[in-house]
């Protein structure tokens, strides 16, 4: 077990490694910081001159991987990758190339809000998924099932954008129970999340009640339910107290992997609804060309998606000894 | 890059490629009896095959739009322009075949909104009539030739959504294209041969599959540029490893069959034991997994577009569509027929796209069928 985990952690360091340097080839390598530069000054004032300066002032003005002026160390520390990407690996994300502000604190101050956003939906999703997906999979093969099968393919195939618009101005322009966008700190931010949150959990229920449903059905044919079936259960004993608790072991050891990726924002609606959280920062960035907080977000997100991947692996493991054994 | 895009011999080559390609698998396909039984199948369900020719329609306007089309220049008596130098008949600048026969329509152009089929502005305007200043709606250029109105700038928008097909179908089919080449050639390859080529295209696909979609296809469109070329490579290439993952696992299975080890032991050579006995027999994967996952491609464009890292806003999309929209629901009274074209566009082809794909799937792999 214990070997298990050390392996699957040392794995972690060579992905993240991986990423790190792919994040390099694409911002520095692709794009280099003279680019980078005359984007950020633009076509009129972008003379030799003012770019160096501009370098000069952001810390891109040393080589990029070998700095053979420096001495001892410094030939690798003294170096772009080494300053600018590399340092990513242990949480020093640096300064915005537009406003100088630290990306780091930037980071931890709107983790929460974009939590306070996503996490609710992920708990409501879930749980309306689950429930729905339960009553669903009792009337298999009825005319209820088909009906909403039908209607999670049309959940499906409608854009997001068109929920969001659609919620918006029918609760927060006609019937105005709600605020359009915005945020407030503190326990005030409710009003404003309430709109994004209901949004979130309707946009996601085709897709959801459709997979939960595989899922309870898959396990529906298995032959311990027709052990169960042949004691004499009735039927939703059946579903909810055996197949509900082992089709929930995919489900649950997946949700570290979704709690730790909840922290980066749901980018749609933190735009639409003016959340000050970390998807709204990055599409701020990604508009105004801020090539070091697209960066540091772009590294965030490996960061957690790896990180999350390892945790429910462990999970999963823990539960299924088939899983550390094979 | 996007010179040679947009030019107008490469887009006809392109278009008469995938055309004959796409006939020449479906013939290829039609002499083999498991394709055959899928296709039976599929027709089985009246919904699927209503699906096929809603998707039908849709790929026939695209492919309308795709052919290049230039008109002769004619001058006021009608005769053809030439060049005075060389003697050469003069073309416009171009545009698709679907341009040419949408002139008519969208050649009225009006000043400002103007509701569907109506017959005068939407918009009030100060008249001076009898010495009385007025606020009245003026009468349109073109009163009721406009099926689903016009927009802020006067254009037509039923003419707009037509030319969005396109660019959808472009994304749908475009991406697949790109990533499924790709996905079979690593995924086939890392499951049989194993070993160190397996364990090198292992970490890079875990690599790929950590950065998120989003962010990753972001980071491309900042650094390369907006445009559906560069969007469709973006998405191509983020989105292969889940192909690549499903393929491997199909190959390492395979490779244990009775069939596979028979070829083996007979000496047939490796390359060839791929084309012949692993690759066909992840072909219903490959096709499943395009086509189910063409409609949430044409769902991401259109996010994608909104968030500011999809197509430019000079590429029609049902995406530009709907940002564009967005705005004119805050005015009052409402201007909805953007959105509402736009919404139900997108839903006409999404929709059958998944039915679609469900029965394909359903036909192709009774494993994963849903009971």
């Amino acid at each position: 077990m214990l070997a298990y985990i050390v392996r699957r952690i040392l794995y972690v360091i060579p992905t993240l490694l991986g990423v790190n340097v792919l994040v390099f080839v694409l911002f520095f390598l692709v794009n280099s910081p003279d680019d980078m530069a005359r984007q950020a000054l633009g076509e009129k004032n972008s003379d030799p001159v003012q770019v160096e300066r501009w370098k000069e002032a952001h810390g891109y003005d040393v080589p990029l991987f070998w700095n053979g002026n420096a001495s001892g160390i410094g030939r690798v520390t003294k170096t772009v990758f080494f300053t600018k990407s590399l340092s990513m690996m242990w949480g020093d994300f640096g300064k915005s190339d537009m406003t100088h502000e630290s990306i780091g604190d930037e980071i931890v101050r709107r983790a929460l809000p974009s939590l306070c956003v996503t996490a609710p939906i992920f708990l409501a999703t879930l749980l309306i998924n689950v429930f729905l997906a339960m009553l669903v999979a009792t009337a298999r093969g009825s005319v209820t099932d088909r009906v909403t099968q039908f209607a999670c393919v049309v959940f499906m195939s409608i854009s997001t954008l068109i929920y969001i618009i659609a919620g918006q101005y029918f609760f927060a322009k006609l019937l105005r129970w709600t605020p359009v966008s915005g945020y407030l700190p503190g326990l005030d931010c409710w009003k404003f999340l309430a709109l994004p949150i209901l949004v979130g959990v309707i946009s996601s229920l085709g897709s959801g009640i459709r997979l939960y449903r595989t899922l309870f059905l898959e396990e529906i044919n298995k032959d311990y339910v027709r052990t169960a079936r042949a004691k004499g259960l009735p039927e939703w004993q059946i579903l909810f107290l055996h197949v509900l608790k082992n089709a929930m072991i995919p489900i649950l050891t997946n949700v570290p992997l979704q709690l730790l990726m909840l922290m980066m924002g749901n980018m749609m609606l933190e735009n639409f609804f003016s959340i000050p959280g970390l998807g709204g920062y990055t599409i701020t960035a990604l508009n105004a060309q801020d090539f070091a907080i697209v960066r540091s977000m772009v590294f965030l997100g490996s960061f957690l998606y790896v990180v999350g991947l390892l945790l429910t692996d462990i999970c999963y493991s823990l539960v299924d000894p088939r899983i550390r054994l094979g | 890059m996007v010179e040679i895009w947009n030019s107008w011999w490469f887009q006809n080559t392109l278009v008469g490629l995938l055309v004959v390609s796409g006939i020449a698998v479906v013939l290829r396909l039609r002499r083999r009896e498991y394709w055959r039984l899928a296709y039976r199948e599929v027709c089985r369900r009246r919904g699927a095959v209503i699906c096929f020719f809603v998707l039908c329609l849709y790929t026939l306007v695209a492919l309308i739009d795709s052919v290049g089309w230039r008109d002769a220049l004619r001058d006021e008596n009608g005769e053809l322009m030439r060049d005075p130098r060389t003697g050469k008949v003069v073309y416009d600048r171009g545009g698709s075949a679907l341009d040419h026969l949408l002139k008519g329509i969208s050649s009225k152009k009006e000043k400002t909104y103007s509701s569907p089929m109506s017959r005068e502005s939407f918009m009030l305007e100060s008249v001076n009539r009898d010495g009385k200043v007025l606020r009245e709606r003026p009468p349109l250029k073109h009163p009721g030739a406009h099926l689903l109105g016009t927009d802020r700038i006067g254009q037509d928008v039923f003419c707009q959504a037509l030319k969005s097909i396109r660019t959808g179908m472009v994304i749908g089919i475009l991406t697949t294209l790109l990533a499924v080449p790709f996905a079979l050639l690593l995924g086939v390859a890392s499951g049989y041969y194993g070993g160190l080529v397996d364990d090198i295209l292992q970490y890079i696909c875990s690599v790929l599959s950590s950065i998120p979609t989003v962010l990753f296809i972001a980071s491309f469109m900042l650094i390369f540029g907006r445009g559906l070329p560069q969007l469709c490579l973006a998405m191509g290439i983020a989105s292969w490893t889940g192909l690549y993952r499903l393929l491997r696992g199909e190959t390492l299975r395979l490779r244990e069959e009775e069939f596979v080890q028979a070829a083996v032991a007979m000496g047939v050579p490796s390359w060839r034991v791929l084309l012949r006995h692993i690759v066909p027999n992840v072909m219903h994967l490959v096709l499943i997994t395009a086509v189910l996952r063409f409609s949430s491609e044409v769902l991401a464009e259109a996010a994608l577009t909104y968030l500011g890292i999809g197509v430019g806003s000079d590429t029609i999309s049902w995406g530009t569509m709907i940002n564009d929209a967005r705005t004119e629901l805050t005015r009052d009274p409402i201007i909805w027929w953007k959105l509402c074209t736009a919404f139900a566009f997108m839903l006409g082809l999404v929709l059958p796209a998944n039915i679609f794909g469900d029965a394909v799937r359903d036909a192709l792999d009774p494993r994963l069928r849903t009971q």
